[in-house]
């Protein structure tokens, strides 16, 4: 166990450093960073002068290795726009990220998990039909699509829901939290529903086809023929069954939910993390975008090592071979 | 065994059908039999023949399509083919057990072999869940599981088969039903298992009394176990009869082929016998007897009329031999 959890930390640190090879790599190959700092009229010795001062006219390795260096300790620098700590302007986006993915990731869980349960269930029902018809359009439309629609429907034409931005926050320390008003809550379920839909019947199909699978093996069969009832059939047998592929796929998705927040972050002008990238990419603000990449890669890969340490949680055939290899 | 005693399970003209998109096909037609209390009976055919889904249909877990189309299933004098599923579902298991082919699949890999047996008798037995765990662990014990008192917290993976095979069986057992259907119970276990597990459910059934429908391929089984058997061929049984009788003088010539094709120890060396050509599918029955094209004995009337089941001194066989022969002796 304590093996696994080292092996895969030293592979995350590895998929880290890659990110972040990519990320330094934009600092070289989109734009000249001096150029977007300083005004017209800048002399060229002062230009070199700037050069040397941020350290830009060393080996790329030597630039690489601080800028690891630097990443480790949370510092990247500052920002060409707004001239501070890129750490600070994250630290400020990224509650707001945080929370509307988690708010959608849990919308998709709560209402993708039991749609999953019942269309595997009741496979020929009108009501699976029907909710398997919608995650159609869930799956096809794209989230910016969806968004604007609900903007026009819910904000524009009804009034009820605002169409952008996070309403009143609340600070607690450095955390800004918009879940403790009713406008916070009122802001964010528009872009938390459009942000969750995708995941949201992915989720559901996900469950269902685990679901069908399931319940043709034989100890489902062997299940009921020893007269246990239907819920602890459905649920306490075949459901634990399903778990593992839609941890897995959850999991990822959590992943995804943050990254593609960029989109909706920027249709809803939800001031987060995404929205800050996309402003950075205008203004090229290169330390920006390369701290975010590094984030989510680093949000990624925690994400994947918690869903490996579920799969312990879930499946005892996995523990017992690690007690077997620590065992002998 | 009295003569004045009730049958305990009872299958009368069970007709069993799949439904396809052009046409129905019958699975299982007219099918009738009964087990007394602590009875043996074997079902014995070819894959394919209707065994399985009769055991399926008795206890009311046909796979959809698959639905019962006539006929009746009564149990202890009550008729159980046509309860709700909910109702049904208190009979399975308490009042019949099943056990299927697969050990290795039949448990949920993801719960212990403890945390199986208690709920099943828990949901069967009014029992605490502290006393659920003794009659698992005892349970355990009597299928021959060494150390059931450690063993009780394993998961199925760190069982190998035969010893899985046992833990289903305790799960059958759980509930302390009066009949058992062993769907192939042995078959997808090493031999010198097999011995071990048909050894095993033959003292359970005389211990707890329990009747046990055997359904299996394996004619040697069968003559070990049974007290009766009944063969069955393309969804109908052709013969049936106590389990001495038909394997020392099988009457329908497909029981004949059969006991042919076992190889006995100590018989005249030279090749197995088999029966030529194969079982015939669904919707492509033949007329007359389904046995016909393959039956070395066929005349005329076999092509044209469907033969029923004819008692005989020792039974009964669907062959139309016995009726020619009935009716001679009647006119002679």
């Amino acid at each position: 166990m304590i093996a696994f959890v080292i092996r895969r930390l030293c592979q995350s640190v590895v998929v880290l450093l890659t990110v972040a090879l990519i990320a330094f790599a934009l600092f070289n190959y989109v734009g000249d960073p001096i150029n977007n700092m300083v005004g017209q009229d800048t002399t060229p010795a002062e230009r070199v002068a700037l050069r040397h001062e941020l350290g830009l006219d060393q080996s790329f390795l030597v630039q690489f290795a601080r800028f690891v260096g630097h990443a480790a300790e949370g510092n990247f620098g500052l920002s060409y726009q707004e001239a501070r700590p890129v750490g600070q302007i994250i630290l400020e986006r990224m509650p707001a990220t945080l929370e509307l993915s988690f708010v959608a990731a849990l919308l998709a869980l709560i209402l993708g998990v039991p749609m999953g349960i019942y269309t595997g269930l009741h496979r020929r029902s009108l009501l699976s039909q029907a909710m398997l018809t919608t995650s159609l359009v869930g799956i096809s439309l794209p989230t910016f699509l969806i968004g604007i629609l609900l903007i026009l429907v819910f904000a524009v034409m009804l009034g009820w829901l605002p169409s952008y931005g996070r309403g009143t926050v609340v600070h607690i320390g450095w955390w800004t939290t918009g879940l403790l008003t009713i406008s916070g809550w009122k802001a964010i379920i528009l872009p938390a529903i459009t942000l969750a839909l995708f995941q949201m019947t992915l989720i559901m199909r996900l469950v269902r086809s685990e679901m069908i699978e399931v319940l043709r093996t034989d100890y489902i069969k062997f299940a009921r023929a020893r007269g246990l009832s239907n819920r602890a059939v459905n649920f306490g047998h075949a459901l634990k069954n399903t778990l593992v592929p839609v941890i897995t796929i959850t999991g990822l998705q959590l992943g995804a939910i943050i990254a593609f927040a960029v989109i909706t972050e920027t249709v809803f002008q939800w001031p987060g993390m995404g929205l800050m990238f996309i402003q950075a990419v205008t203004f090229a603000d290169i330390p920006v975008m390369a701290a975010y990449l590094v984030l989510v890669g680093f949000f990624f890969v925690v994400i994947n090592l918690v869903v490996d340490l579920l799969y312990y949680v879930v499946d005892p055939r996995l523990r017992i071979e690690h007690e077997h290899a620590a065992g002998g | 065994m009295t003569p004045a005693q009730e049958p305990l399970l009872q299958v009368e003209h069970l007709r069993v059908e799949l439904p396809t998109r052009r046409r129905t096909l019958v699975a299982i037609d007219d099918v009738s039999f009964s087990i007394m209390p602590g009875e043996v009976l074997g079902i014995v055919g070819e894959s394919g023949a209707g065994k399985s889904v009769t055991g399926a249909a008795i206890i009311g877990l046909l796979e959809p399509p698959l639905r019962i189309a006539g006929g009746r299933v009564v149990l202890g004098g009550r008729r159980i083919d046509d309860l709700p599923y909910e109702q049904m579902r208190h009979i399975r298991g308490r009042e019949i057990g099943a056990i299927f082919q697969d050990p290795l699949t039949s448990l949920n890999p993801l719960y212990t072999v403890g945390r199986q047996l208690v709920e099943t008798i828990r949901t069967h037995l009014d029992l605490g869940p502290e006393a659920a765990r003794e009659r698992a662990i005892a349970l355990l014990g009597e299928v021959g599981i060494a150390a059931a008192a450690q063993r009780i917290d394993h998961y199925p993976h760190q069982f190998s088969g035969g010893m899985r095979q046992r833990v289903v069986i305790a799960l059958a057992l759980a509930g302390n039903p009066r009949l058992i259907i062993a769907d192939e119970p042995t078959t997808a276990l090493d031999v010198s298992i097999q011995a071990q597990i048909i050894a095993l459910l033959k003292r359970l059934g005389r211990d707890h009394g329990t009747a046990i429908m055997l359904v299996t391929h394996d004619m040697g089984v069968i003559a070990e176990t049974a007290h009766r058997v009944a063969v069955m061929y393309a969804g109908r049984i052709v013969e049936i009869g106590p389990v001495r009788a038909i394997v020392d003088a099988p009457r329908h010539p497909y029981t004949v082929g059969l006991m042919d094709s076992i190889p006995r120890i100590g018989g005249v060396r030279g090749r197995l016998k088999q029966i030529d050509g194969a079982m015939p599918r669904l919707g492509e029955i033949p007329p007359g007897c389904a046995f016909n094209p393959r039956c070395p004995l066929v005349f005329e009337r076999c092509r044209r009329e469907r033969p029923e089941l004819l008692p005989s001194a020792s039974g009964a066989a669907a062959c139309w031999r016995f009726a020619e022969e009935g009716a001679r002796a009647a006119d002679g």
